[in-house]
């Protein structure tokens, strides 16, 4: 680009570099804070609190989260939802945006503005709530903690967008051939948008992989709660670990620990695949924000 | 690619199934999904006017009028809430926006690809993490007897703060946790809009000697100003709508904290699951929704008042 080669602008840059190493720090730092703390012992943890390196290193709080099945078993909720509410929702939402890209599609503005009215007007928690419990009968299954998300406008405008970049040409001479616009979007559009999926696709798992809203509201029996949910009753009541341990293995239950411990194996997978993923992240919000 | 589909089987039904048909068929089930959980909702919003009661339900309960209105507009709660929703969005709005700019364009003068793709990297890492996770990252700061902070006031001779009886502090401790988490998220759009800046403008700007200040101030700013008031006015259009999952997972039941956090949405989750009042709380549910929906209109008007088009940002 342009070259500065003042005494001042270099003196900015070096500020820069410095203000975007420390911002860096504090994006990272609660997290070292909590992964420092999960191999710290539990006497220490409850005599001297959270620290960034643990000074009795212990995998007790891992061997606790692995053995408990509880826990193991929140683990497996999640995954299943994660995996099952990506795919369906990435299937309904790509079903629906097909269409609205097609010419030949006389009510696409109407099924558009259809939409949009969702976006600008909601019944609210309570009819939503009565509807899932009392006439869908959907609540303490796992499905409720998938469908009520299947179709994000914001992603379906997104794939919309998407869509619309592949060259018209190739699906009309496959038209011409005679091929339906099922075959169409299974065998030409889904192959072509590879990108494009695995973007919404990341935006829905992610979705999945960290909501508790759905199963706060949904989800009494312990069998089904979630990861986040499981954390979230660990963070406001201590002795719900104790409560699930048998006591008598223990001198004194890791509760500290575990609570550390899951919330590092919660957020493992996306620390693991998260430099890989970041960039379709990117590519979606920008296509997004262009496209409103 | 070429494989000619020579018969034309699906004239059975007298409705060509490969033609347009197919189409609406595949649209179906996205168009059915919003007809459950979006309308159906919608009309249940006769709820407010009614006492409801389980068995009943919907269409069994009997009507009572205003009545469910009458008791949130004449209790204290409804101007608590309503003036919380408002200043913490207004707050995590106006800091949101110029943090994430502000952050965005220091970014873009970071001349090492590799160092810009870094840093990005770990600013919008905190975006990706749950609420949950973050309730739990700022318990091991905010922690009376064991938080980071606390630890270190008490290493310098300082007396302990707690944090969790303290209502005052938490607009600003929640304002540093928006930015902590989503910071990340603006800094990718508008990093995304400078790139997309001619660089003819600042060559020119350049030869007549206006220096890298200057630049931003004339050119970079001046261009990134349609992305702004887009992501303003959708913002303002969602201001009455708090943020239940921050604002529980960071707050909870915590009742100390409720006079600067409770907002509408914590107001609404609590009056139903505790008190259980279906009718007053959808009362409040549809004041939120009448609220929100004036609020994209105005937003929206705002928008095609200072737009070239004649188009909102909206519709």
């Amino acid at each position: 680009m342009i070259e500065h080669k003042t005494a001042g602008y270099r003196l900015f840059q070096a500020f820069n570099y410095l203000f975007f190493v420390l911002l860096g720090l504090i994006c990272l730092i609660p997290f070292l804070i909590v992964l420092g703390s999960s191999f710290e012992s539990e006497s220490v943890l409850r005599e001297r609190g959270f620290s960034l390196v643990p000074s009795h290193f212990t995998l007790l709080s891992y061997r606790t989260v692995f053995e408990l099945n509880t826990i193991t078993q929140s683990f497996l909720v999640s995954a299943a939802v994660t995996v099952i509410g990506t795919f369906a929702a990435l299937l309904v939402t790509g079903l629906l945006a097909y269409p609205l890209t097609q010419k030949e599609m006389k009510l696409r503005g109407l099924i558009l503005g259809y939409v949009l009215v969702t976006m600008l007007f909601s019944g609210g928690l309570v009819p939503w709530y009565i509807l899932i419990t009392k006439y869908l009968h959907l609540q303490d299954t796992l499905w409720v903690m998938i469908v009520p998300y299947l179709v994000n406008p914001f992603n379906l405008f997104v794939l919309k967008s998407f869509f619309e970049t592949l060259p018209k040409e190739i699906i009309e001479s496959a038209r011409i051939d005679g091929a339906g616009h099922l075959r169409i979007f299974l065998g030409i559009v889904v192959p072509l948008s590879t990108p494009g999926l695995a973007t919404i696709g990341l935006f829905y798992a992610l979705t999945y992989w960290n909501d508790w809203w759905l199963s706060l509201n949904f989800i009494q029996s312990d069998r089904l709660m979630p990861v986040q949910l499981l954390l979230k009753k660990m963070i406001s009541n201590l002795t719900f670990i104790s409560s699930q341990v048998d006591t008598s293995h223990f001198i004194q239950v890791p509760s500290n620990g575990v609570q550390m411990a899951t919330t590092i194996v919660s957020i493992g997978p996306i620390f693991l695949v998260y430099p890989y993923i970041q960039k379709y992240f990117v590519k979606g919000l920008t296509i997004g924000s262009v496209k409103g | 690619m070429r494989q000619p589909v020579s018969k034309k089987s699906n004239g059975k039904a007298g409705f060509r199934f490969s033609g347009t048909g197919v189409l609406y068929a595949m649209a179906l089930p996205g168009i059915l999904f919003f007809f459950i959980f979006s309308y159906l909702p919608m009309f249940g919003v006769v709820i407010a006017f009614k006492d409801y009661n389980f068995a009943d339900g919907i269409f069994g309960s009997p009507w009572t009028g205003f009545n469910n209105f009458e008791f949130f507009f004449t209790s204290p709660d409804l101007f608590r809430v309503t003036y919380n929703t408002l200043f913490l969005n207004a707050l995590f709005i106006g800091c949101g926006t110029f943090v994430a700019v502000l952050t965005a364009i220091l970014l873009s003068e970071i001349r090492s690809r590799i160092g810009a793709r870094i840093f990005q990297t770990f600013i919008f890492f905190p975006y990706f993490i749950s609420w949950i996770v973050v309730s739990l990252f700022l318990g091991t700061f905010l922690a009376t007897e064991k938080g980071i902070i606390n630890q270190l006031l008490v290493e310098f001779g300082l007396s302990r703060v707690e944090f969790m009886n303290r209502p005052g502090l938490w607009p600003a401790i929640l304002v540093l946790v928006y930015l902590w988490k989503t910071t990340g998220y603006g800094v990718v759009i508008y990093l995304a809009a400078i790139a997309g800046i001619n660089p003819e403008y600042y060559e020119a700007a350049r030869i007549d000697g206006a220096n890298r200040l200057q630049q931003i101030m004339r050119i970079l700013l001046p261009q990134l100003r349609p992305t702004i008031l887009v992501l303003l006015i959708l913002a303002v259009g969602r201001i009455f709508y708090g943020d239940f999952g921050m604002i529980y997972a960071l707050v909870g039941d915590n009742g100390q904290l409720y006079p600067t956090t409770d907002v509408i949405d914590t107001y609404v989750f609590r009056s139903m699951r505790t008190l259980g009042d279906m009718g007053m709380t959808s009362a409040v549910g549809l004041y939120q929704s009448l609220m929100g929906l004036l609020m994209v209109v105005a937003a929206n008007w705002l928008s095609k008042k200072l737009s070239d088009e004649n188009k909102g940002v909206l519709y």
